[in-house]
């Protein structure tokens, strides 16, 4: 019986001074963290399992169809950045039906889908908008409802809400939260404000110089007894501003 | 910010000597014309100077343009091939490269009995034909301005965000919808303001024309113009070829203004993010054909000069004591260039900083800074028509003839030095501008502690920059050329009408190795004194 979720076995890849050395196993329809100081390796771990890098050895499998070579376009998976999400040109619209149709053919069923998904995320109004005519927090609502359409059940966050203000950050938070509980995503988010993972995920990882060195429930990673390694990132977090 | 008021009067002393002259100069000579309205008629000879500049210039823009797009397109889809760095070094080398002396690499290569003539006869078809006219001119044209484009493209290609190639793997998005969706969009803000430049550019070409053109089927205005100065003695036509030319200049450089030169913005991700559509064979071949065919054509003339010049009359040449004479008549236009273009360009961006960082108001700064580009406008034979004309009741101009050329190929320079030492300035002040005040350094102070020590690269680099442009000029010293002291370039264009075309070859080869150790010398030596 394979696993059900996404998972990575011994997932190595080249880079600096250390090398990437990650196995983790996510299980179907899980919230999860990833937390690390910067240079850890979080975000190359992200373009590692998206397929815009190609790992060295290990496999990455989705229930249980390995994906380890696949390109990213033909991977279960979405991903959001913190910025540049979308095509500053298009229109909202254009940008959530790149999603569907990547050389932008508009039909009826496809219209549809696109307005759905800027619904649901509460931009209905919008959709002819340009990204300069949109809020910090629209144009990430934007990139979601793209994500949405893709219809994969794999959603990666790559700090996608830092730039955005804490009530902001918490309503955007909760809507990710909504959808992704909704459609079933296996969701990894990668923050670098750890109370932001307190009310989203139910487990978080700890990476340091390419490895996790830890992955259990969110509450007993951020109440900072866990590992040294960790009370000392967190302390830092805290003096940071 | 709290500070001091900005500095006014070093932007004042620059504006009011270029564009200052240009613009006196230009009112001077159409007050003259009023007064001479016969000499004011567009007659057939006129026409057809007009219809030919206008048609090279069309023609060369377009050929650049068309050459220069796929070569741009494989360099930036290849940030990691094989000697990219050398390529882009060689393709800012027309630069600096003494226009006169790439004429002779053109005909070592397109020439009646250059390379690809001997190769088509050795294949058993006809030879090229002789390279003079629109076709010479043309090839030269697209010599200069290909690589130029392709320079001033690649930073449109790397404004383009990591994660909009990441968005286009994710989504699957083929090669097509890439240029359609990613490339164009941002094609289209930086393409016109380049398109526009490089044909006001090519324009006003004078040099390429004067030696590879003829007759009025194939004289551009700027060339007609130095005939009615210097073998007519038409000087009322002359203006009136002048005025044409400035009133078109004009008219295109306002379009100039709308569209502006593609200012790169910030790229906010820089870790790797290579563009999924570099993978397959087909497009590993078709960028390597792009990138080797741009090479070549850059590269061919710039080592038929080399070729040349070896395989000419070496010693004779360098053991005539004339020729070293020339040279350093050449170093001299040049350092005293430099100095000049220099001096301007740091006067006028040390007020448009103020302006920009302290005052708030970029918009009017970089207007200022613009105007230090006028020379698009109002070009060095005519700047040195109009000083002729103003000066000529006073002196005989042509004694003057050094000093003149080095003050227009000064004015000539103070674009470039301004668009290096600029951005530098501003940036600085707005670092920096907090802990001078607070410190309660005064404006020139701050200028000796801390700006120009910060600046002091990018300053040495201008200075070396327009230094070898103005050492290997032709333009503004054929202009005022007295016949008795020439410069090194000048001599070269001399031999070459009295068909001594050995000597002239290696002249040219001696003024391409001049100016390139007077840019390496300059460049080094400053960054070594920098250094200890």
């Amino acid at each position: 019986m394979p696993f059900s979720g996404l998972e990575l076995a011994t997932v190595e890849y080249e880079q600096g001074e250390w090398g990437l050395n990650v196995s983790l196993k996510l299980s179907k329809g899980s919230l999860n963290g990833l937390i690390g100081a910067s240079g850890a390796g979080k975000s190359t771990l992200l373009s590692l399992i998206a397929g815009f890098q190609t790992v060295n050895s290990g496999t990455i499998k989705f229930n249980g169809q390995t994906i380890t070579r696949l390109p990213p376009s033909k991977r279960p998976i979405s991903i959001l950045f913190q910025e540049h999400n979308l095509f500053s040109h298009l229109t909202a619209f254009q940008n959530v039906l790149l999603g569907i149709n990547p050389s932008l053919k508009v039909t009826d069923t496809t219209e549809q889908e696109v307005y759905a998904a800027l619904d649901q995320v509460g931009l209905s109004s919008k959709e002819q908008r340009t990204p300069k005519n949109l809020s910090g927090g629209e144009r990430q609502r934007v990139a979601i409802a793209r994500t949405l359409v893709m219809k994969r059940p794999v959603l990666l966050l790559d700090e996608p809400f830092t730039a955005l203000g804490p009530a902001l950050r918490a309503e955007m938070l909760n809507l990710v939260k909504d959808l992704s509980l909704e459609n079933g995503l296996t969701v990894l988010m990668v923050s670098h404000t750890p109370e932001d993972l307190a009310g989203f995920a139910e487990n978080s990882a700890f990476m340091e110089k390419g490895r996790i060195i830890y992955f259990k429930p969110t509450r007993e990673l951020l109440d900072g007894k866990s590992l040294p390694e960790i009370t000392r990132y967190l302390k830092f977090e805290d003096n940071r501003d | 910010m709290e500070g001091h008021k900005p500095l006014i009067w070093p932007g004042f002393i620059a504006l009011a000597l270029t564009p200052g002259i240009a613009i006196v100069a230009i009112i001077y000579m159409a007050w003259l014309s009023i007064w001479n309205l016969n000499a004011l008629i567009i007659d057939s000879y006129v026409f057809d100077v007009l219809e030919f500049t206008l048609f090279q210039a069309t023609l060369s823009t377009l050929f650049s343009l068309l050459f220069a797009l796929p070569v741009a397109r494989a360099l930036a889809r290849r940030t990691n091939f094989p000697g990219r760095g050398v390529i882009l070094k060689l393709f800012g080398l027309p630069l600096v490269i003494p226009v006169v002396v790439t004429v002779f690499g053109i005909t070592a290569i397109w020439g009646q009995n250059g390379l690809v003539s001997g190769f088509l006869e050795y294949l058993g078809f006809n030879g090229l034909s002789p390279l003079y006219g629109l076709t010479g001119i043309l090839i030269a044209h697209t010599f200069f301005n290909m690589p130029l484009m392709v320079r001033l493209l690649l930073p449109i290609w790397e404004s383009i965000p990591g994660e909009y190639w990441r968005i286009a793997s994710m989504t699957g998005m083929n090669s097509l919808s890439m240029f359609r969706y990613v490339e164009l969009p941002k094609l289209r803000d930086g393409l016109p303001g380049l398109v526009i430049l490089v044909f006001l550019l090519c324009f006003t070409s004078f040099t390429i024309v004067l030696i590879l053109g003829g007759g009025p089927q194939s004289t551009t205005i700027e060339v007609a113009i130095f005939h009615e100065v210097r073998s007519n003695f038409n000087i009322p036509k002359a203006i009136f070829l002048a005025l044409i030319q400035v009133g078109i200049c004009f008219c295109i450089s306002l379009l100039l203004l709308k569209f502006a030169l593609f200012q790169p913005g910030s790229v906010t991700e820089n870790r790797s993010s290579a563009r999924p559509d570099i993978i397959s064979p087909l497009s590993k071949i078709n960028d390597a054909i792009w990138i080797a065919l741009g090479c070549l054509w850059v590269g061919a003339p710039i080592a038929g000069i080399i070729a040349k010049g070896l395989l000419g009359p070496v010693f004779q040449v360098l053991g005539n004591q004339a020729v070293w004479e020339a040279t350093i008549r050449s170093l001299m236009v040049g350092f005293g260039s430099g100095l000049i273009a220099v001096s301007l360009g740091l006067l006028l961006s040390s007020t448009t900083r103020d302006i920009a960082v302290r005052g708030k108001n970029t918009g009017l700064a970089n207007r200022l800074e613009l105007t230090g580009s006028q020379t698009l406008i109002v070009s060095p034979i005519i700047l040195g028509t109009g000083l002729f004309v103003i000066l000529s009741p006073f002196i005989s101009v042509f004694e003057y003839n050094l000093y003149l050329a080095t003050l227009i190929n000064g004015f000539i320079a103070v674009p470039f030095v301004l668009r290096l030492v600029s951005p530098v300035l501003r940036e600085n002040a707005e670092k920096h501008d907090a802990l001078c005040n607070s410190l309660g350094l005064g404006s020139w102070n701050k200028i000796r502690i801390v700006e120009i020590p910060l600046a002091k690269k990018e300053i040495i680099l201008a200075f070396a920059l327009s230094t070898a442009m103005a050492t290997g000029d032709l333009t503004s010293v054929v202009f005022f050329s007295s016949g008795s002291n020439p410069t090194l370039a000048l001599m070269l264009y001399q031999a070459l009408g009295n068909y001594r075309v050995n000597d002239s070859a290696v002249m040219a080869l001696l003024l391409i190795v001049v100016c390139l150790m007077v840019f390496v010398i300059i460049e080094r030596l400053g960054n070594a004194l920098l250094r200890s």
